[in-house]
């Protein structure tokens, strides 16, 4: 077992959990559950397979796939900030469409297997040769990966020590004082929305373009949507413990699989490598680990009660008579 | 009079201004006006349309007719923006400050400047000299949900200040202040007039209205009963009759009952609020058949917690609630209801009542499990209308049908029907909070009512509440709560005295001092 | 000075009628619900119509077929309801879950687990070989719906104690089944290497219709069976707990305000584990009721996605037990003729649209649309 390239494996699907997080952490941020991130990644790693693949470039496949997991995402922008609809059951909602949405126009596509350009490898210069850290961080990873580090903390600055993400915030804690101050609301969480389909849209174009690169239906993206969201209340909704949340989950994945391999663990005999039914356990894993996530996170919610955005979830009426 | 100020110069000008909702008029032709450098006091019963009057003045809502002019142009405000930008500054009842957030980062908000990065040190300076410019005592770098209500209000002042607010419009600024704090909102009000701000002040309270206001203008269900007169020139009981149209008792009339046993005794009672401090800091009181307690004090001292730890919807962690000489500290809820323990909740809408439920879903709350409406598993369907068809009769409440959801209803049905599922149990104690809250004269004199025929039928009310006065007219005895413990009991209706102690003063202490 | 009322000067012709949106103060006509149900429903089937004749096909034929091939004779109805009778008992457990807003998304694990109580009854074995059907029907039922119930409990569980969001913890909760059921499929129950356990015995099989046809020759090939019974009963069940037991007040009451209920003295928390364990069962009674029906063996594909459809019927039957079963078989009508229609995704399509018109149709509920004449002024 190469702990070196699990990790690393880990940092490469961890990036699309990183940018799917930290998309649902805008829009969560705003004040608006968005559960649809999985059929919007989906749409993403959808759109973006099918335009590089007719248009020869990888590139306009990624910017496409934005653009079309954002334009779903106003459909639950619609329903749930104008129409004031229920942010879980429209989240859900989203999820249905999208994902049909994905099925019926990737019809076809999976035989496109060899023909589709993905997105360039890179290994940094200098900085891969380090110890260790080299080869897990800087050695021959997808741009998506690069374009990661630097987007955490831009994220976080984004959204703790400027003036627009003063009133991002805001209009997610208290909207009505927002309101009062001349802080759109309504196209604030349009916006917002917006941002977190751009991102999960780029999270699936990562997947299908550079990290597992293919269209296998609705296998494609397996639940990673899901656990975005997950992740999204175990990063106390900070752009830095999302990151971390979603590497150490790609670690966990790629652990899972190498671990049927070695003959023996720690000098220990590998029972799953002698019967590898026994791997199916494996499997479970990851999800068994997000509900861990799930109860630490909601644990630190509880008792610091400044983590959750205090109007997530609720719709915003201006002028609510009767207080 | 006319000596006083040489030019009557006009900041704002509002005319034939009409505003609707969905089955109500809010506004009907309403004219006001306000001086320069004047405290125009807005003065109506609860739902008389002064909030919505000014909510339109500062952009928030849109009339259906009418005109403003603001500084002698005219104005036609689609946000709170634009209306910020003519200079008028709403300081809203319930306070808008984003509580996780600094002061100085409330006070930024909805700003272009600073531009993109926040550069917070440089703006809390900012922000810090403004404050004295106007003496305005604040930490600018203290988050909100740290600091006193009092600090909170003036943290709103100056947020409109700051955007050269020069109409500021206050809406019931004293509801949540202690009596020195008013003091001092009074006074931070006329310095800003001696600098030529220009001040509307809303209130339903007459003794403030003529305190602080030069001029006063009466509301009454949608209408201007009396324009821009100047309090020197009218009496209160003038002005209680233009809000209300008919004379209004002042005392609500109250029969002598005999006293009996003790019902509640509260002793040494300890409890932490929901953010984990001790918010009742060893509570004793009690409450005998046949009488109201009061329980006064500033909002935020325990109140909340004390009703809840009562009724076993908060952990004791000390002390001990006896209900008729029984233990009951924190049994289960149920049980209370079965012992004759009965809340009106301060929240009836979040709390008090299921939104979407019917009238006749929400009158069993407390019964449903019980016979007649139960059977076995069931929840007798015809049993239960016919106890929601009594109630409704009985209690006048106005709905169209026993069917109708009770989000529809207006706050005095609304609280009619939560008074009549608890009444009707025949409670033996009886613990309302905040009763009357946001309700209009007609509904508070009907509740006002209901409670002392409780009273007269021996049962023991615990009642908390924040008006003063309606304290003062309902209650036998008063206790003065303050920071989770009792300052002290009064039986004389002492308003100083209370006063004192609501603000952290012990009754023995008052005393001590008052024989010096 | 400027007059609000009126915005522009010069006359031109304007749309003749004002529309204006207002809240509603009294409860909406009770005609509305079912109404705005099928206007979602028929919008979704035009956009579908749209969408299949972009992909090129022809919408009218396409529609047409899968009316034919799910209502238009006997056989192909009891096909439809064979396909309606999972999503009948997966739409209960969704809908008493949703009732108390708890949004159990976990329907399809607990379907999962279902079936493999049900599977463990005849593979282990709990009854004999030769146990007679009567017993099959019970145990196999009572495990499926005893593993569901486990099922859910554990994320009911979670909620309760730990507040933990249980949209994401059902969810992880399917993934966990599915490999749970693997284990067990590829391995220990395998026949013969193959990934399914062996064929059941007929005697453990569900009655079907066709089973009668000896006695009566009209319900020959009618795969119909006995979990039908098991559906309408617990329809029937749960639409008396909801509306008429003390139970389904306390339910209903959480649901609509979590603290009045509390202020009432019900244990929410309790109610949590309660309705969580009963949702599970229903599902996994789902999941118990098709293996021992239409599949006879334990298998890895035993679910077009059951659970996540049953969450739709419930939405759509406004989470009244008996709409359940209306909507389940326009559902199974959908799955079962929509399988030949091309695009493949088209059926997926459809139930995403239908869903998404049925909520933004909740917007009428509580506002009205009034269309007045505009009178010249």
């Amino acid at each position: 077992m190469d702990f070196i390239l699990i990790l690393a494996s880990g940092i490469a699907t961890g990036t699309v959990l990183l940018y799917a997080t930290v998309g649902e952490i805008f829009a969560e941020r705003s004040g608006i559950l968005n559960l649809g991130v999985e059929g919007m990644m989906l749409i993403g790693a959808m759109s973006a397979y099918k335009a590089a693949a007719a248009t020869n470039n990888a590139w306009i496949g990624l910017l496409v796939a934005m653009l079309a997991a954002g334009l779903v995402s106003q459909v639950h922008a619609f329903i749930t900030i104008t129409l004031q609809a229920d942010q879980v059951i429209s989240g859900l909602a989203l999820n249905f469409l999208a994902t049909g949405i994905s099925l019926v126009l990737g019809e076809g596509l999976t035989s496109l297997r060899d023909v589709v350009p993905q997105l360039p490898k890179y290994s940094i210069p200098g900085l891969s040769q380090i110890p260790w850290l080299g080869g897990i961080f800087f050695d021959n990873h997808s741009i998506m990966v690069y374009i990661g580090y630097l987007f955490i903390p831009l994220a976080w600055y984004f959204i703790n020590r400027t003036r627009p993400g003063l009133h991002l915030r805001s209009v997610g804690e208290y909207p009505a004082a927002a309101d009062t101050l001349g802080i759109r609301v309504y196209f604030t969480r349009y916006l917002y929305v917006f941002v977190g389909g751009l991102l999960a849209g780029l999270a699936g174009a990562t997947i299908s373009l550079s990290i597992s690169p293919g269209w296998f239906g609705g296998l494609t993206t397996a639940g990673q949507g899901w656990i975005a969201v997950g992740l999204v209340i175990f990063a106390q909704w900070n752009p830095f413990r999302a990151a971390f949340g979603g590497f150490t989950f790609g670690a966990l994945r790629r652990l899972v699989l190498d671990l049927q391999g070695p003959v023996t663990i720690f000098g220990l005999s590998n029972p799953f490598h002698y019967n590898i039914h026994y791997g199916f356990f494996l499997k479970m894993i990851p999800y068994l680990f997000t509900i861990v996530f799930l109860v630490i996170g909601s644990r630190e919610a509880n008792r610091k009660r400044i983590g959750t955005p205090a109007a997530l979830g609720l719709p915003y009426i201006r002028g609510q008579r009767g207080l | 009079m006319d000596n006083e100020k040489s030019t009557h110069e006009l900041v704002v000008q509002m005319q034939s201004i009409t505003k609707q909702f969905p089955g109500v008029v809010a506004n009907d032709q309403v004219d006001f006006d306000l001086r320069k450098g004047e405290v125009h006091a807005l003065l109506g019963e609860n739902g008389a349309g002064k909030s919505t009057l000014m909510n339109v003045l500062a952009g928030l809502y849109k009339a259906e007719a009418g005109s403003i002019i603001v500084h002698g142009k005219p104005a036609n405000f689609g946000s709170p923006r634009e209306a910020i930008e003519a200079g008028i500054g709403m300081v809203h009842q319930h306070f808008m400050l984003v509580p996780s957030q600094s002061v100085t980062e409330n006070i930024l908000l909805g700003l272009k400047e600073p531009r993109f990065r926040m550069k917070l040190p440089e703006y809390t300076r900012k922000v810090t000299e403004i404050a004295k410019k106007f003496g305005l005592q604040i930490d600018a770098e203290a988050k909100v949900w740290q600091i006193s209500v009092g600090e909170q209000q003036r943290v709103e002042i100056l947020k409109m200040l700051y955007r050269g607010a020069d109409i500021l419009i206050m809406d019931e600024p004293t509801a949540v202040l202690a009596p020195t704090e008013i003091d001092e909102l009074f006074n931070t009000l006329r310095s800003m007039t001696e600098q030529g701000k220009s001040i509307v002040f809303i209130s339903h309270k007459l003794n403030e209205v003529v305190d602080i206001a030069d001029r006063v203008t009466v509301l009454q269900k949608g209408k201007v009963t009396s324009a821009g007169i100047n309090t020197k020139d009218v009496t209160k009981a003038d002005l209680a009759h233009l809000m209300v149209g008919r004379e209004v008792i002042f005392r609500v009339e109250k029969k002598d009952v005999e006293v009996g046993e003790v019902v509640l005794n509260v002793n040494d009672l300890k409890a932490f609020n929901d953010k984990g401090i001790q918010s009742l800091n060893g509570v004793d009181l009690n409450v005998k058949e046949g009488e109201i307690v009061g329980l006064a004090g500033v909002s935020g001292n325990g109140q909340n917690e004390l009703a809840e730890a009562l009724t076993g919807l908060r952990p004791v962690t000390e002390g001990t609630v006896e209900v008729n000489h029984k233990d009951v500290t924190n049994q289960p809820v149920k049980l209370g209801i079965r012992h004759g323990i009965s809340l009106i909740p301060a929240d009836r809408t979040h709390v008090g009542t299921a939104p979407n439920l019917s009238m006749t879903d929400n009158v069993i709350m407390k019964n449903y499990d019980q016979s007649p409406i139960a059977k076995g598993w069931r929840v007798l369907t015809s049993e239960a209308n016919k106890y929601a068809s009594g109630l409704k009769d009985s209690f006048d409440i106005m709905v169209p049908t026993i069917d109708t959801s009770v989000r529809l209803l207006s706050g005095g049905n609304l609280q009619k029907v939560i008074l009549a599922r608890e009444i009707s149990s025949e409670p033996k104690l009886m613990i309302a909070v905040q009763p009357t809250r946001g309700l209009d004269v007609g509904a508070i004199e009907g509740v006002q009512k209901l409670l002392l025929s409780q009273r007269e039928s021996g049962a023991a009310i615990l009642l908390i509440s924040e008006e003063l006065e309606e304290l003062l007219s309902l209650s036998d005895r008063i206790y003065v709560i303050y920071e989770g413990k009792i300052m002290g009991e009064v039986n004389d209706g002492d308003i100083d005295k209370i006063g004192q102690m609501m603000t952290g003063t012990p009754l023995e202490q008052i005393e001590k001092e008052g024989v010096n | 000075m400027a007059d609000i009322s009126v915005k522009e000067s010069a006359p031109k012709w304007q749309f003749p009628f004002k529309i204006k949106i207002e809240n509603r103060i009294e409860n909406p006509p009770r005609w509305l619900s079912p109404v705005l149900s099928l206007a979602a429903v028929i919008i979704a089937l035009l956009i579908g119509a749209v969408v299949i004749k972009i992909a090129g096909g022809d919408p009218w034929a396409a529609y047409v077929h899968i009316a034919k091939f799910s209502l238009g004779s006997v056989g192909v109805l009891s096909d439809t309801l064979v396909k309606a009778i999972p999503l009948m008992l997966v739409g209960l457990a969704c809908s008493i879950a949703f009732r108390m807003k708890l949004w159990n998304i976990g329907a399809e694990g607990q379907f999962f687990l279902g079936a493999f109580g049900a599977s463990m009854v005849v593979l282990l074995p709990v009854l004999p070989m030769e146990a007679p059907k009567w017993q099959f029907i019970l145990v196999t039922a009572g495990f499926g719906m005893l593993f569901g119930a486990l099922w859910g409990f554990i994320p009911g569980f979670l909620k309760a104690r730990y507040n933990v969001n249980e949209i994401i913890s059902t969810l992880m909760m399917n993934y966990i089944a599915i490999e749970w059921n693997n284990y067990f499929i590829y391995g220990v129950w395998s026949e013969g290497g193959f990934q399914m356990s062996r064929m059941f015995q007929r005697n453990a099989w569900f009655p079907r219709l066709t089973d009668l046809a000896k006695r009566w020759p009209f319900f020959g090939g009618l795969t119909t069976h006995f979990g039908l019974v098991l559906a309408i009963v617990a329809a029937i069940i749960l639409w008396w707990v909801l509306s008429k037991s003390r139970w389904g007040y306390e339910i209903r009451l959480i649901g609509d305000n979590p603290r009045a209920a509390e202020y009432a003295g019900i244990s929410i928390k309790k109610n949590i584990v309660l309705v969580m364990i009963v949702s599970g069962a229903l599902a996994g009674l789902a999941g118990a009721s098709e293996i021992m029906g239409v599949v006879h063996r334990l298998q890895g594909a035993i679910s077009p996605g059951y659970g996540y459809t049953g969450i739709i019927i419930a939405w759509l039957a406004k989470l009244n037990p008996l709409a359940v079963i209306l909507a389940s078989i326009l559902f199974g009508a959908l799955i079962l003729a929509g399988r030949e229609v091309q695009p493949s995704g088209i059926p997926t399509l459809i139930q995403g649209l239908i869903m998404v018109f049925l909520i933004a149709s909740d917007f009428f509920y509580r506002n009205r649309v009034r269309i007045t004449r505009k009178v010249e002024d």
